[in-house]
């Protein structure tokens, strides 16, 4: 697929509603969407519930699933396993509930407890062994599938001062990085003794952002990573070469490379990297913004915004997620309620 | 450990005398009225303070003045000063006010609360919490803490 050359716009395909209060997250089913099969996308909101929609045949996505009676109060976050069969939410009730996609139901087949309080963002590691929760409570903990896809924590992360807002495992290795309201950014490795610890902080000092980070995505590659804050700005992070994941090494730090600045005048909530290289993200300001690396020649690497969409929705945006299948397509979430699809194309004429 | 009141003697003002609004001369139904600043103190002056049995207008913890707002863009800043420099109610007056403007305000407005700079010790700790969404509405779904917030408001939708 061909990058498009001329201007670019971000046109509404669908507004989705459903949700009887704001909609924190979403996660696009990552074995869906191609061959065959369906888009899935799945959400979860302060109405308690997870909702799971489906793209139909006519390409418009119908909610096929509510998911409820699992949480006692807020859906935080959502995430699919890499095999999409099962699916985490987070809650403010300070559990994360396994879910498995059975025929066309989705039976609560585990509760996850020990956080003690909001459980704020899950994700899978890249072979889908592993899960990270992170919380208010300061501590990211880690829990390993046993058979009968059972959940035993086998790792609690102290090092963060305050709120952890969201943790990422790396798309190809285990490593672990977390966002907080302390304002920093931490890399989580294990030295191969099952021994999880803090490998590198990214604070103020170190180029990093001045106030509350709320979410991170990774590129395709997993050299680069991007950050978001409520300093309003965005911050591209760099780890040249691979990280390594022998014993012996410890992974390369991350350095800074870039921060957008001056493009939302209100807290970033959420930023995804497609895999065609485009940055999305979404903020406080109702509006939704594009961010690519400049083809020209420079002085080292240089982002530049590919476009604004203004009122995005009528109330904040809390999530920009796009189709790891087809990376034109992009969802967001918002406090008005709503999940709308976007597709992003060349304007003709 | 501090034991009965924060501020057990708190400095009581008078209320401004209310002037009721001339009706308009054209009464068109579908014309959006701006929002004015006396309109957003009129959602908060009778906020009732968690302590005392006074009003935030009666102990000059929010005045006219203390509202800043453009209702083009739709933003408004309510600067609140708490009646101690310790008061660790300042929290709780925040999500009153976040709580009764959020009831008040079309959905379109963007609302920022922050305590008058220099008048309170942990006043950048305090800024940040009432101001971070995700922290409030966590706070919101705490049974006890939303009637001691509904209580605060009770006065207002009289």
């Amino acid at each position: 697929m061909e990058f498009p050359k001329g201007e670019l716009d971000l046109r509404e395909m669908q507004s989705l509603e459903g949700h009887n209060d704001r909609v924190w997250s979403l996660a696009w089913n990552p074995a869906s969407g191609a061959a065959g099969v369906p888009a899935m996308l799945a959400s979860c909101s302060g109405d308690k519930t997870a909702r799971i929609w489906k793209q139909g045949p006519s390409g418009s996505f119908d909610c096929m699933a509510v998911l409820e009676d699992a949480h006692t109060r807020t859906v935080r976050s959502c995430a699919w396993s890499p095999c999409g069969k099962l699916l985490a939410t987070t809650s403010f009730d300070a559990t994360t509930a396994i879910w498995e996609h059975i025929g066309s139901d989705f039976e609560c087949i585990s509760t996850l407890e020990g956080h003690e309080n909001e459980v704020k963002s899950v994700s899978w590691n890249a072979s889908g062994s592993l899960i990270a929760t992170c919380s208010r409570d300061k501590s990211v903990w880690i829990w390993e599938m046993q058979s009968g896809k059972e959940f035993e924590c086998v790792s609690v992360l102290q090092g963060h001062t305050q709120d952890v807002k969201m943790v990422q495992w790396h798309p190809l290795i285990d490593v672990l990085v977390s966002v907080s309201y302390d304002s920093t950014i931490k890399v989580w490795a294990e030295d191969g003794d099952d021994d999880w610890h803090c490998v590198q902080t990214i604070d103020e000092a170190c180029s990093g952002h001045s106030s509350t980070v709320w979410a991170l995505s990774f590129n395709e590659s997993g050299d680069r990573m991007v950050t978001c804050s409520d300093d309003l700005t965005l911050k591209i992070w760099d780890t040249s070469g691979t990280p390594s994941e022998s014993s012996d090494d410890v992974p390369r730090p991350w350095r800074h490379v870039y921060t957008l600045s001056g493009f939302h005048d209100r807290t970033i909530f959420s930023v995804n990297w497609s895999r065609e290289g485009v940055i999305a993200s979404g903020a406080a300001d109702d509006a939704i913004c594009l961010f690519v690396e400049s083809k020209e020649k420079m002085d080292g690497p240089f982002f530049s915004l590919v476009m604004k969409k203004e009122k995005a929705h009528a109330m904040d945006v809390n999530s920009v997620q796009w189709n790891p299948k087809n990376p034109r397509i992009l969802a967001s979430a918002s406090d008005d309620g709503t999940i709308k699809i976007w597709e992003l194309a060349e304007i003709s004429g | 450990m501090v034991t009965g009141l924060i501020n057990a003697n708190p400095v009581v003002y008078e209320r401004k005398e209310r002037h009721l609004r001339s009706s308009p001369v054209v009464i068109d139904e579908y014309a959006v009225e701006p929002i004015d600043q006396l309109e957003i103190f009129e959602h908060v002056r009778d906020i009732k303070d968690p302590e005392h049995p006074y009003s935030l207008e009666e102990l000059k913890v929010v005045t006219e003045d203390s509202i800043e707002l453009d209702d083009q863009q739709s933003y408004v800043r309510v600067t609140f000063t708490p009646t101690v420099e310790h008061c660790s109610m300042a929290t709780v007056i925040g999500l009153c006010l976040r709580v009764k403007l959020m009831r008040s305000l079309p959905s379109r407005y963007k609302v920022d609360i922050r305590v008058a700079p220099g008048t309170h010790a942990t006043e950048a700790a305090v800024n940040k919490q009432l101001n971070d969404k995700e922290r409030v509405a966590a706070a919101l779904e705490n049974p006890r803490l939303l009637e001691m917030v509904d209580e605060c408001l009770a006065a207002t939708y009289i």
